[in-house]
């Protein structure tokens, strides 16, 4: 469990119920991340995860309870906060009739860097994530790969505090996964707070120090990784998602 | 300010990628200007310059039938031939078919005899008027029988009812100068002379046609005037091919819940919208207008007389297509799908240009979709072009058009601003 150490998010007695009443709903969820973490958040299809990661970016706005990133309340919706974070949806989230160049150059305006800034990043992004030689190239044309690692360098333009993922690598082959965990590891290395979601559990154990397991909105456990397996008696996460979760199909209409 | 210039370059950018979008914005237009502009000459050059066919069918051999035929050719409005008299309905649908002909006019056979019947009973009843004896006060029974006018349905109403009146006119020629004749004959017993006849007939007061202009000039408006103003601003209201589908896109591709991550506001990203697609319209209005000034006269088809008020011009085309650009973006906020907003947007962009007496004038119309036309931004668009094409109408002049039209546009960005807010977009 999240004792000592700077939050980089820290979310207490959470509440939120979608308008419509057919979502999940929180209620008293309580969730810390400390600052430099690689934390995992899983679940079955329709726990909470994608609501919990819009909570947290202030995609959507809690009915009652606090969330604050790195101390800055999320419901302020101030530009500090928005600063901090970069967010990986699990959608290709730009436009797919640009350029990834033309893509960092937009979102990077966005994301509040300077001209020059951009370039610099621009550069480098594409450097690290083997975009180079098709940098000028319109993304539609690209392989699913392609996408996503074009999805993730938006979301590090302007090398936010916390890095909040939705599936980065979901439907990408193994070079591209690789090539993606990779750089997250260097990016944590680097300070930076990884926030991330996936049912590729196997690739979660490698990455992830700290997990949550979520469903029906609520925090079934949350331990380093090695406490949970230990704690449960399970070789791999996996067993545990299942043993804490079960076997039951789980329909999210 | 860069953060803007950024999503102009982006939103440009966008729209240069998008063929399809590209030329239902420009070419479906420009085709649609030359092609409606062609059918109106055409129809203005069929009336007045090539004449249309007409085929009389005479039953009747007297003096009055032939006189008929004269002075329907004299109408100037139709290239007569004669069909032989015995011609029925199949003969003379099978001879309109032969000929090319979309009229035919049949002159009954006892025509002539009750014409003089009407004309003698008319002057009889003057002669008793002026206090002369008459032969005899006979009684006129019936009307002359009428003629038959067999035409081909493609025939628009107007067109027959102005053929109805040309003909009407030509009937009245022959009964007045059998009444003449007649009248003269009974008073002074011999005939009428041939010159004071034809001074009687001949052709009165003329007509004279002035078009009523704010500027005072005397120019009078070709098909040109009427149709390139009308469909540049159907045009501008195209963009919604393009610019709904891009909001759309943004909307399910997650770009605009991506963008409410960031540290901008996104009231940035409409404004862009609305600056490149405002500047887009405008390029549509040159492109359009380039066209009637310089194209039309190549093609044969009357050049397009640009308003002395270019300033005015300028602002009412800004704000049309402000007003197209505010109804696309609303448009695509609310639309699920981008066939739903290609669909929903071109068929209502019909309606709207029909209500808004782009297709039909809205003189023409009855009151209730007179009133239903102050709902459509295109009539005011319409009236605002109208007031500078056609009247020589000022900036000032047509300022009572733009007041509304900019109000129909901020309710439409209120709509799109609470839109955006009920799906959570901003």
């Amino acid at each position: 469990m999240v004792a000592n150490g700077e939050l980089a998010v820290n979310i207490e007695d959470l509440g939120f119920h979608y308008p419509s009443n057919d979502g999940v709903v929180f209620s008293g969820l309580n969730l810390k991340v400390r600052k430099g973490e690689r934390f995992g958040l899983f679940g079955p299809n329709g726990a909470g995860k994608t609501t919990l990661l819009s909570l947290m970016t202030g995609l959507l706005s809690a009915d009652s309870g606090t969330i604050t990133l790195l101390g800055n309340d999320v419901r302020k919706k101030n530009n500090d906060v928005n600063k901090l974070i970069g967010f990986v949806p699990q959608d290709f989230s730009y436009y797919q009739e640009l350029s990834p160049v033309e893509n960092l150059e937009f979102f990077g305006a966005w994301s509040g860097l300077t001209k020059q800034q951009i370039k610099t990043r621009t550069d480098e992004l594409l450097h690290i994530l083997g975009l180079e030689n098709v940098r000028n190239k319109q993304v539609d044309k690209f392989s699913g790969g392609m996408k996503r690692r074009v999805n993730l360098a938006i979301g590090v333009i302007h090398n936010p505090a916390i890095l909040i993922l939705d599936e980065p690598t979901v439907g990408v082959d193994v070079q591209t996964r690789h090539a993606i965990i990779n750089y997250l590891m260097e990016l944590n290395k680097n300070g930076t707070t990884l926030i991330y979601t996936s049912h590729q559990l196997s690739e979660a154990e490698g990455l992830c120090e700290e997990v949550a397991l979520i469903d029906v909105g609520k925090i079934i456990t949350q331990d380093s990784l090695t406490n949970l397996l230990k704690e449960h008696r399970q070789d791999s996460l996996e067993d545990l998602f299942l043993s804490l979760t079960g076997k039951e199909y789980r329909n999210d209409v | 300010m860069f953060k803007l210039w950024a999503t102009i370059k982006k939103d440009c950018r966008v729209l240069i990628r998008d063929g399809i979008g590209l030329s239902l914005m420009f070419i479906m237009p420009i085709v649609l200007v030359v092609v409606v502009t062609d059918i109106q000459n055409s129809t203005f050059q069929l009336i007045n310059k090539n004449k249309m066919a007409i085929l009389v069918c005479s039953r009747d051999t007297g003096e009055s039938g032939k006189q008929l035929i004269d002075a329907i050719n004299k109408i100037g409005l139709f290239k007569v031939y004669n069909l032989p008299k015995n011609q029925d309905v199949k003969t003379i649908a099978d001879s309109m078919k032969d000929k090319d002909a979309l009229l035919s006019v049949t002159i009954p056979e006892d025509f002539t005899r009750k014409v003089k019947a009407k004309a003698k009973s008319v002057s009889n009843k003057a002669m008793v008027s002026f206090g002369l004896q008459a032969d005899s006060v006979q009684k006129y029974t019936g009307d002359v029988s009428p003629l038959t006018l067999y035409y081909n349905p493609v025939i628009q109403e107007q067109l027959r009812l102005s053929v109805k009146g040309g003909l009407q006119s030509a009937l009245q020629i022959v009964e007045s100068r059998e009444t003449l004749r007649t009248l003269y004959f009974a008073i002074n017993e011999k005939p009428l002379p041939e010159k004071l006849e034809s001074e009687m007939l001949s052709n009165k007061a003329a007509i004279n046609e002035i078009p009523v202009s704010k500027n005072g000039s005397l120019r009078a408006p070709n098909a040109a005037q009427h149709n390139v103003p009308a469909w540049t601003i159907f045009a501008m209201f195209f963009v919604i091919m393009s610019l709904g589908g891009s909001v759309v896109r943004e909307k399910v591709s997650g770009s605009f819940v991506r963008l409410k991550t960031l540290p901008t506001n996104f009231a940035v990203g409409l404004l862009s919208k609305q600056i490149t697609y405002v500047a887009v319209t405008v390029v549509q209005a040159i492109v359009i207008f380039a066209l009637g000034i310089w194209g039309f006269p190549l093609m044969g088809l009357p050049g397009l007389n640009i308003p002395l008020d270019v300033f005015g011009l300028l602002v009412v085309t800004i704000i049309c297509g402000w007003c197209a650009v505010s109804y696309a973006i609303c448009v695509g906020v609310f639309a699920e799908s981008h066939q739903q907003s290609n669909g929903f947007g071109a068929i209502s962009i019909v309606i709207l240009a029909a209500i808004g007496g782009l297709m039909v004038p809205s003189f023409a119309m009855d009151t209730s979709l007179k009133t239903i036309a102050n709902f459509s931004p295109m009539h005011w668009c319409l009236q605002a072009y109208y007031g500078l094409f056609l009247e020589g109408g000022k900036l000032t002049d047509v300022m009572q058009y733009l007041i509304p039209l900019v109000l129909i546009t901020l309710v439409l960005q209120l709509i799109t601003f609470l839109g955006l807010k009920r799906k959570n977009l901003i």
